[in-house]
């Protein structure tokens, strides 16, 4: 049983694991209990189980657990809280940009890290940066408006 | 301690009504009617039988707490629709409380009131009719009022509400309020549907764009999703499905996962093969490794004629509405125009495959399911039947799920979950595969072929209409009298009754338009009544439903949007045939004026310029034209028109949707933003099914495995632009929100298609080859 240390949502994790390959969505789901990167379709084609390792968004669902050793995992969840959200969550609050939201955590962290590393990137620049995402409820519109706010939050110079 | 699998924005509603767990047993409780001694939030099942909850009492829906919090029970549930936000304005608003001291708890078979299934989209005029939630709230607040009445001794004419007091006109002092009227106690009184409603132009919740209270969950991850729900010494399940359609099993070598970690486990009942195992992973790799033997069937209808073997079956054939003189009109007339319409199979294909748990307990020979079903009480009957159990020994437990959009695999994914739990003795969780669920979970919509004809007079007028379709049914909502409506129902053992054609079409008594097979330019008319928005009299309306090889079910729009895509792309054709610009061609036909205002809100929000399509013929290169459609919603559930506007490329055969303008009235607006978000999210899915979506098969085996194979609508695209009109209709009763703009969208840009390059669209999906194609045969 090799053992297994990375940092997820900015706190150390310390375990073991039976399989190396097995993907790290199920370390971050079933072991960690979070909710954030979700299943969608275990391919990478989908983007329902995006999370940033090391900065840089992955999909959680193909990636396996023993590439993320020594690296930082953030979640949708590492972002902020219900009660204190971030400003890429309040965006997407302000903009009601969900439906059954099962998708989120794709737009939200390819968006997040287009959109900083690009603060004056246009609506054209935000749809391509998030090629390859799927929202089966069809809620890109207000995605990508969602992801205009946050970049206007990002120019402004607000901390995020 | 709050159960873990509890939504956190309902945890939240509860902390905010001041109901933690135990509270909410000891104060809210009493109220409740025949709950079982661990109450309504019981995480496991542990004492039958389950309550079952009468529609006819106030007490089914609502109760009030000393504390003056307000809780109510709804049958209804919400898949990212919006709906648990806007049931939550209509208890503030019909109670007059303030919006924060209400919670809810919804579609939990033992606890809420049965309301069947959330579905077609009829959660809205039911919950605003006359025998739900609103007349519950109405009679409730109407007995407060007696109660205020009798205790402080005055006429009831002469009390007001403000935010749950009851106070005396005038004087501030005589006051009393809800939570010491009736804090802890029972109504005890039946739904009366004459109780007296709030007058709408006093709504300050209702109408308002209160804010969704799931989403903030939703985007920091705070939500759990039916996936996430995690009980105390659960299991990890998967299945294992027959690879081609009708395979039935034959063997299974138990040896080819011996030994795998996790402490595998294998499950079959007839042909249900699943396995179990200590987590997910191990579940997953013992699903693949484990060796199954299946028969071969024989193959599926061949796709490329797939259209014409639909012709030749033997069916069950209605006619929707039969004019006697329709051949003589179509001999009649100046002109005639016909043309073929086809679609094909589509999927639900939700974004995260399906899941539910199931938690069996031997002691007691009870199972509760957790489950993100439209229909958590059907599927309570279908899982008695399936699992051999009394319905009262069976508690379905909803928990939000990915986007669902009809039968998805949800329902099947539950029951999957019930035999392995079952067979096991402990808790199991069962996620499908996304192959299994594209493939071998759902219940797929049908396709259609559709012939059309009409005839016109000399003015390019339609004098009569004649409609003919063929389309599949196998299936659809379980039931507990029909389990083997969905696949595990099937797979388990269950059969379907035999498919019976019909010698002679039935003939209707009274005209329904359900699934838009008649268009909207008919008079409806059946038995000297006529029930349609159209103003001609001769038309025939004939459908023939065959019994289908693949599962089937109300995919979104069911019906409708197909027939909606014929019947507008057709009244298009007449249009151009007589040279007439479609929206006044529209117009002229139309005697509705709700659906006619619909016409004109999205023609002018569009700034569309009156003149016929197509604007050119014998372009090359890129051309762009607008296309437009309308309907009303199963003939009598929410009316809608859209403009799209299309750029096609005429080199590549490539169609972008540049921008979409939807106008939609469903009667009284409950929450603004609530109807914009389902107008563009139905405007958007409707234009990925028209643009990309088609199940496939080869042999018996369906090839749609994954989304690569499925093509859906990515974000890398482009994102058209939105434009949503919702019409504010007050004072008449609430329609169905959202499934009007899906099922108008591939008609409007078909129609835009044609208008930009004189080419013809008759076969959803628009795919390149099929607009080459088309280019070529202008
Ligand atoms: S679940 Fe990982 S990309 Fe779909
Ligand atoms: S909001 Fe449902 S999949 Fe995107």
């Amino acid at each position: 049983m090799p053992s297994l240390s990375l940092r997820v949502n900015g706190k150390p994790v310390d375990t073991t694991v039976d399989d190396p390959d097995m993907p790290l969505l199920n370390l971050l789901q079933h072991d960690l209990e979070l909710n954030g990167p979700k299943f969608g379709c275990g391919l990478a084609q989908c983007g329902a189980c995006t999370v940033l390792l090391d900065g840089v968004p992955i999909r959680s669902c193909t990636t396996p657990v023993s590439d993320a050793a020594g690296g930082e995992v953030l979640t949708i969840e590492g972002l902020g809280t219900m009660r204190n959200p971030h400003p890429l969550q309040q965006a997407f609050i302000d903009e009601q940009a969900a439906q059954c939201g099962y998708c989120l955590s794709g737009p939200m962290l390819y968006g997040k890290v287009h959109v900083e590393r690009n603060p004056n990137t246009t609506r054209d620049e935000i749809i391509a940066a998030l090629d390859g995402l799927l929202c089966r409820c069809h809620t890109h519109y207000r995605m990508v408006k969602a992801l205009e706010r946050y970049a206007a939050v990002v120019r402004s110079g607000a901390k995020v | 301690m709050t159960p873990k699998y509890f939504t956190p924005d309902a945890l939240d509603a509860l902390e905010r009504a001041g109901f933690s767990r135990r509270d909410f047993l000891r104060g809210a409780g009493a109220l409740l009617v025949g709950f079982s001694a661990t109450g309504p939030l019981a995480p496991t099942a542990n004492a039958q039988p389950f309550a079952t909850i009468p529609l006819t009492q106030v007490d089914s829906w609502i109760a009030i707490a000393a504390n003056e919090n307000v809780i109510g029970y709804a049958g209804k549930c919400d898949f990212g629709q919006g709906f648990r936000t806007v049931q939550h304005q209509l208890i503030a608003e019909e109670l007059s409380v303030p919006l924060e001291r209400v919670s809810m708890l919804i579609c939990d078979t033992a606890v809420t009131p049965d309301q069947g299934v959330s579905s077609g989209s009829q959660a809205h005029p039911t919950q605003f009719g006359n025998a739900a939630l609103r007349t519950a709230l109405a009679t409730a607040r109407d007995t407060l009022l007696r109660m205020a009445a009798t205790q402080m001794n005055v006429a009831m004419d002469q009390l007001t509400v403000r935010d749950g007091v009851i106070f005396v006109n005038n004087d501030n002092n005589r006051r009393v309020s809800y939570g010491a009227l009736v804090g802890g106690k029972k109504f005890a009184v039946a739904l009366n549907p004459n109780a007296p409603l709030k007058d709408e132009k006093t709504y300050s919740i209702l109408g308002t764009s209160v804010p969704r209270y799931d989403i903030p969950p939703k985007v920091t991850g705070e939500f759990q999703y039916v996936h996430h729900v995690r009980v105390p010494n659960m299991l990890h399940g998967r299945v294992v499905r027959p690879p081609m359609v009708g395979a039935k099993l034959v063997s299974v070598n138990q040896d080819s996962v011996k030994g795998m970690p996790g402490n595998v486990r294998v499950v079959t009942k007839q042909d249900f093969v699943g396995v179990v195992a200590d987590n997910d992973w191990a579940a997953q790799q013992a699903a693949l490794a484990l060796d199954v033997s299946w028969t071969t069937p024989a193959p599926l209808p061949a796709q490329g004629s797939l259209y014409d073997f639909m012709r030749r079956q033997p069916s069950r054939d209605a006619f929707i509405v039969r004019a006697a003189d329709v051949d003589e009109k179509l001999r009649s007339a100046t002109r005639t125009v016909s043309a073929t319409y086809l679609h094909p199979f589509q999927a639900h294909g939700s974004m995260g495959s399906a899941c539910a748990v199931a938690d069996f307990r031997a002691a007691t020979n009870s199972i509760t399911l957790w489950a993100a079903s439209q229909g958590v009480y059907p599927l309570r009957d279908t899982a008695a039947a399936v699992l051999g159990l009394p319905q009262a020994n069976v508690r379905v437990i909803f928990v939000e799920g990915s986007g669902c959009y009809g039968i998805n695999a949800v329902d099947t994914v539950a029951l999957d979950a019930g035999l392995l739990s079952q067979a096991v003795g402990r808790p199991v969780r069962v996620q499908l595969s996304r192959k299994d669920d594209l493939v071998a979970g759902e219940n797929y919509g049908p396709a259609y072929v559709i012939d059309l004809k009409a005839g016109l007079d000399a003015a390019g007028n339609l004098q009569a209409w004649d409609y003919e379709a063929w389309t599949f049914s196998k299936g659809g909502r379980p039931t507990g009298a029909s389990p083997a409506n969905i696949p595990t129902g099937e797979l388990a053992g269950f059969a379907l009754a035999p498919f019976v054609p019909t010698t002679t079409p039935t003939v209707p008594t009274a005209f329904s338009n359900n699934s838009n097979a008649a268009s909207a330019y008919g008079t409806g008319t059946v038995a000297g009544r006529s029930g349609g928005t159209g103003i001609l009299s001769s038309e025939r309306v004939l459908v023939h439903t065959l019994q289908s090889p693949l599962f089937t079910g109300p995919l979104r729009s069911p019906n409708r949007l197909q027939n909606t895509f014929a019947n507008e792309s057709f009244l298009d054709e007449c249009a151009a045939a007589a040279k007439a610009d479609p929206v006044q061609y529209r117009l002229r036909h139309l005697a509705d004026q709700r659906l006619a205002e619909c016409v004109r809100q999205a023609a002018s929000s569009y700034g569309w310029d009156t003149r016929p399509s197509p604007l050119s013929t014998r372009g090359t290169g890129i051309a762009a034209g607008r296309g437009m459609a309308c309907c009303l919603y199963e003939g009598n559930n929410g009316y809608c028109a859209m403009v799209a506007l299309v750029e096609v490329n005429q080199t590549t055969g490539e169609i972008k949707v540049l921008r979409i303008v939807t106008s939609q009235d469903s009667g009284p607006i409950s929450n603004p933003d609530g109807i914009k978000n389902q107008m563009e999210g139905g405007a958007l899915q409707g234009m990925g099914r028209a643009l990309y979506e088609e199940v496939r098969w080869s042999g018996a085996r369906l090839t749609s495995i994954d989304w690569r194979a499925y093509k859906s609508y990515k974000f890398g695209d482009w994102v058209p632009e939105m434009i949503s009109v919702p019409i504010n209709v007050p004072g008449v009763e609430q329609m169905g929100a959202g499934e009007c703009t899906i099922t108008c969208a591939a008609a409007a840009i078909g129609n835009a298609v044609f208008d930009a390059t004189g080419a013809r669209l008759r076969e959803v999906p628009f795919t390149p080859d099929r607009v080459l194609a088309a280019l070529r045969a202008r």
